[in-house]
């Protein structure tokens, strides 16, 4: 391995070193600020770590990986986000009566594996990235052990990602039975090299693409997603709307633009049909909800579906548009569940739409908060949720999908009445009759500065996005 | 930079008296106050600093223009221009604000400084819709008003507020996505022509698209601007949206959320689908007059005070709707006059009520009656911005409706004779409303306190800004000129519609 490599790597081996360096804190003396504090600087340091590995890209490692600017950007954003789930992440625990220390373990090992997705150029880093990522997932999911629902969250997410995983592995054998390889780039010159494509591939791909499905929690795959978003803690629903659908959202990129199967037109249809359905099962199922856990995961299953659009548009325009979308997510959903995740105490987390009524009259700066990232789901300007179906929109018309957009167009209008909903709580004047005032807990100071830092990404992306429209367009150069 | 000025000091201000309230509401009214009416004192020293060659602009596309790069990947630039037609509605936005404070003075209670901020974020985006003219910034600006409008009517409003908010934004929304599609598909329609990225007001005209394409672009710029004029049948979210609001979010939207997409027909949907408004005109015209009339009858048939002003507001808008696409140099010039005049009596009409309904908690006419006996300056201002709106000459809700009227006439006599069934109509609903409300004998006993000094002052400012808009309407007309001749010569000819 040349030292070009190894500087390739250095993202991935500083996060493996990492949590390598805050299970042997524990070992030494358990102390929850310093588990955090190293999980960060190490974090921080990975990050930094993106500049010299760019100087150096693209570098193929092994077969198995590729780090290009593609990966680079992903693994930024990636680690981005886990820093900002650290951050809300310590203020929560604090009010809770758990070991609270291998939190961050697990949490730095599903950082290594979503990166390690991210920049897999082979079914078996792919396959290796995606059981690092889930196995941690089942125990974060859980983690709160005294709650039942976190737990029937771990147990159904184990049971499904289980079974998603066998589809995915079936899909990988058939195709590579036919075409007897595994490494996406031979896969593309074998698709590439014309004639029909034989029936197992193609089977194999549409198995694929339930793995893939299940992790992004599309329509009809998307049956866990609100039970393990209401279950599980929300540091570490932040952590899985967030990071873990990013990771499989590059993949899907790099897997279905890289091996060409996304220009098959089956393929194409299936997706045409997954982004249809889940932007309007999405939207309709969330209307439906009282519970802003809820509301938010189904939002998440539109979401995706939006993105998929961008994912269908295709081209340069179309990737980049997916990426910028995710990324506006990824800030969005974030600052989301970083208002939740200071609003919960320590017996449950802030839930429930009553727990938000007249939010904004007590504590109107998180109330205003959590109103801009609402909108930024919704799409409306000023934040980063507008441009990216700006975006998204931008790109789609680019490749007359009409159907498509038309479909995003009432799906956003129908996905106005919940966020609308609980913003409407928010400022409400009214006061519930015979209901105690319910005492909220103080904003510890990390919780409030990341959602600080994120709301201010939020406007910025949203009114000047100049810097990361360009790293964007940097990074397709990585998938074309 | 005077442009940036129009937008920022609203912006500022709103941030800033939201932040004073706490410590003093009254310093957050003044502050707003002040924002506005230096903002109106600035569009009338353009005005009248600029008169003289305003006239005159055939070289000069704008009094005043700034425009430098936004996001230079999509080719999006931050280009704010000025001309006559901007400049007039500018000065009647900051005229409605000034009123808008100093209506809400004694009615908001709760939350004064959100309220203003809010407020003044409402008006920096309707100038910001006014002044944009690169597409994006545009739609920026135009989905940007929506949210403190919203939040206005959520708040602040009355008993089905949540409903009338909701509906109200779901409705421009909506409409607006369908704007963005249609913008983006002419943006790439012109990057295929030309080979370059714009969104450009000037690049983007003349766009060369198979006719299809065109109809279909310019349908989707229509149905926004449509639902937000709004027109029949897309108005349905007016009526409650007006009356459940407060009445400065009801003096906002009938004074001027109506009047933007007036503003989106005349500045784009005409100048950049010539072609298409011409095959289009016929539907337009036929929903104008249905909407002139349906209006009317509706007006007529309510019984709550604010309903019944909403729906004239379908019934004059389906006027302006009515000249746009009749499209001779009368009918829109016409068309213009009758936006600043009805945003001038109508939105006093609403203030009107509102200190009804501040004095006596209803607007249901039955309640009423008998008012002129305790408050008759009250009364008889009501009456006097209500004929204002029915078309009493020498007012300047009648020169623009005759000017539509007339403009019609030459082109097709039946829909002016239709329309003008309409004007007819619209004395039924307003001597009702004064009949019901105000003569008659006090039956409820009603005992009120007359209008205060700052009541009288915001409503004479009013009645003598429409006399002088019904005498002498030529300033206006002089100032709006540039821009009919523009519009003339995009189409190639003095006759958009019928007569080609």
């Amino acid at each position: 391995m040349s030292s070009a490599d190894i500087v390739a790597l250095l993202p991935l081996i500083i996060l493996g070193a990492t949590s390598v360096a805050v299970m042997l804190a524990i070992a030494v003396r358990r102390n929850h600020a310093v588990a955090a504090g190293i999980s960060l600087v190490g974090l921080a340091v990975a990050f930094w770590s993106l500049w010299p590995a760019a100087a150096v890209v693209p570098q193929q490692v092994t077969p198995l990986l590729i780090i290009d600017r593609f990966s680079l950007y992903y693994f930024g954003l990636i680690i981005a986000a886990t820093f900002a789930v650290i951050f809300m992440a310590y203020g929560y625990f604090e009010r809770h009566d758990v070991q609270r220390e291998e939190f961050y373990i697990l949490l730095l090992v599903a950082t290594l594996g979503s990166a390690v997705l991210v920049a897999s150029d082979h079914f078996i880093s792919f396959f290796l990235g995606l059981e690092i990522l889930s196995v941690t997932l089942y125990a974060l999911s859980a983690y709160l052990v005294d709650r039942e629902v976190a737990l029937e969250a771990g147990m159904k997410y184990l049971v499904l990602a289980a079974a998603s995983a066998a589809f995915l592995l079936f899909g990988m054998a058939l195709v590579y039975a036919q075409s007897g390889t595994m490494e996406f780039p031979v896969l593309a010159r074998d698709l590439a090299a014309g004639g029909a494509v034989h029936l197992w591939v193609l089977a194999g791909v549409a198995f694929m693409i339930t793995g893939f499905g299940f992790k992004l929690a599309v329509f009809p795959f998307h049956l866990w997603t609100p039970d393990v978003y209401q279950g599980a803690p929300a540091p570490v629903t932040a952590f899985i709307a967030s990071a873990s659908k990013g990771a499989m959202f590059a993949i899907l990129l790099r897997f279905f633009y890289e091996s060409g199967s996304r220009d098959l037109h089956s393929i194409y249809l299936i997706f045409a049909i997954i982004a249809i359905a889940s932007m309007i099962a999405g939207n309709l199922l969330a209307l439906l909800q009282n519970n802003v856990k809820r509301i938010l995961a189904y939002s998440s299953i539109a979401h995706l579906g939006y993105l998929l659009v961008a994912f269908e548009a295709g081209g340069i325009m179309g990737a980049a548009a997916g990426t910028f979308y995710l990324t506006a997510y990824m800030v969005t959903t974030l600052g989301a569940f970083g208002v939740i995740t200071v609003l919960s105490s320590s017996d449950r987390d802030a839930e429930d739409i009553e727990d938000y009524r007249g939010l904004f009259w007590r504590r109107p700066v998180l109330a205003t908060v959590f109103t801009a990232m609402l909108f930024s789901l919704a799409g409306i300007p000023l934040t980063a949720g507008f441009l990216g179906k700006f975006y998204t929109v931008a790109a789609a018309t680019n490749s007359s999908i009409w159907v498509l957009i038309f479909v995003l167009v009432v799906a956003s209008a129908i996905g106005l009445f919940y966020y609308l909903r609980v913003v409407v709580a928010m400022f409400s004047t009214e006061r519930v009759p015979g209901l105690p005032e319910r005492t909220l807990p103080a904003v510890p100071a990390m919780g409030g500065l990341s959602l600080a830092a994120l709301s201010f990404v939020l406007i910025w992306l949203g009114v000047y996005p100049h810097v990361i429209l360009n790293a964007i367009r940097a990074a397709m150069s990585g998938l074309f | 930079m005077i442009l940036v000025w129009l937008i920022a000091i609203p912006l500022v201000t709103g941030i800033v008296a939201g932040l004073v309230a706490r410590r003093s509401q009254l310093l957050c009214r003044w502050l707003s106050l002040l924002a506005m009416v230096a903002g109106f004192a600035m569009s009338v020293a353009i005005w009248v600093h600029d008169y003289s060659h305003i006239q005159l602009l055939t070289q000069r596309l704008w009094i005043a223009q700034i425009d430098v790069p936004w996001i230079a990947s999509f080719g999006i630039h931050f280009h704010l221009a000025m001309d006559g037609m901007s400049l007039l509605l500018i000065t009647l936005t900051f005229l409605l604000g000034i009123t808008s404070v100093m209506i809400s003075w004694r009615e908001i209670h709760d939350g004064v400084g959100f309220f203003h901020f809010n407020l003044l974020w409402v008006f920096a985006g309707i100038v910001g819709v006014f002044l944009a003219m690169d597409l994006f910034l545009f739609y920026f600006a135009w989905e940007l008003m929506l949210i403190p409008m919203y939040f206005l009517i959520a708040i602040w409003g009355h008993e089905r507020r949540i409903y009338a908010s909701v509906k109200f934004f779901l409705f421009t929304q909506l409409s607006g996505l369908l704007m963005l599609v249609a913008i983006l598909t002419l943006y790439f329609a012109h990057h295929a022509a030309t080979g370059v990225y714009s969104f450009e007001y000037a690049d983007l005209m003349g766009t060369p698209m198979a006719p299809h394409v065109a109809m279909l672009v310019m349908l989707g710029f229509f149905v926004a601007f449509a639902v937000k004029l709004p027109m029949f049948p897309f108005h349905t979210w007016l009526p409650d949206a007006h009356t459940e609001a407060p009445t400065a979010g009801s003096v906002v939207l009938a004074g001027l959320l109506l009047k933007t997409g007036a503003y989106g027909l005349l500045r784009f949907v005409l100048p950049l689908f010539p072609d298409a408004v011409h095959r289009f005109a016929p539907i337009a015209t036929g929903l104008a007059v249905v909407g002139i009339l349906y209006g009317a009858l509706l007006a007529y048939g309510q019984t709550d005070l604010k309903r019944l002003v909403a729906y004239t507001s379908v019934s004059h808008m389906g006027f302006v709707l009515l000249g746009i696409f009749i499209g001779t140099p009368l009918a829109i010039a016409g068309a213009f006059i009758t936006i600043i005049a009805h945003g001038i009596s109508t939105s006093t009409m609403f203030m009107t009520v509102g200190m009804v309904q501040e004095r006596t908690h209803t607007r249901d006419m039955d309640k009423l009656g008998g008012l002129w006996q305790t408050v008759p300056r009250l009364s008889g201002a009501s009456l006097f911005f209500v004929l204002a709106s029915i078309g009493l000459p020498g007012m300047g809700d009648f020169v623009g409706e005759f000017l539509v009227l007339l403009g019609t006439f030459r082109v097709s006599p039946v829909l002016a004779g239709l329309a003008t069934i309409g004007v007819l109509c619209s004395t039924f609903y307003g001597l009702k409303f004064v009949a019901r409300a105000f003569h008659g004998s006090n039956t409820h006993q009603w005992k009120l306190a007359d209008l205060s000094g700052r009541e009288i002052a915001i409503v004479s400012a009013m009645m003598v800004l429409l006399l002088w808009l019904g005498l002498y309407p030529q300033p206006v007309l002089n100032t709006f000129q540039p821009n009919l001749q523009r519009l003339e010569q995009v189409v190639n000819g003095p006759n958009m519609a019928f007569r080609r």
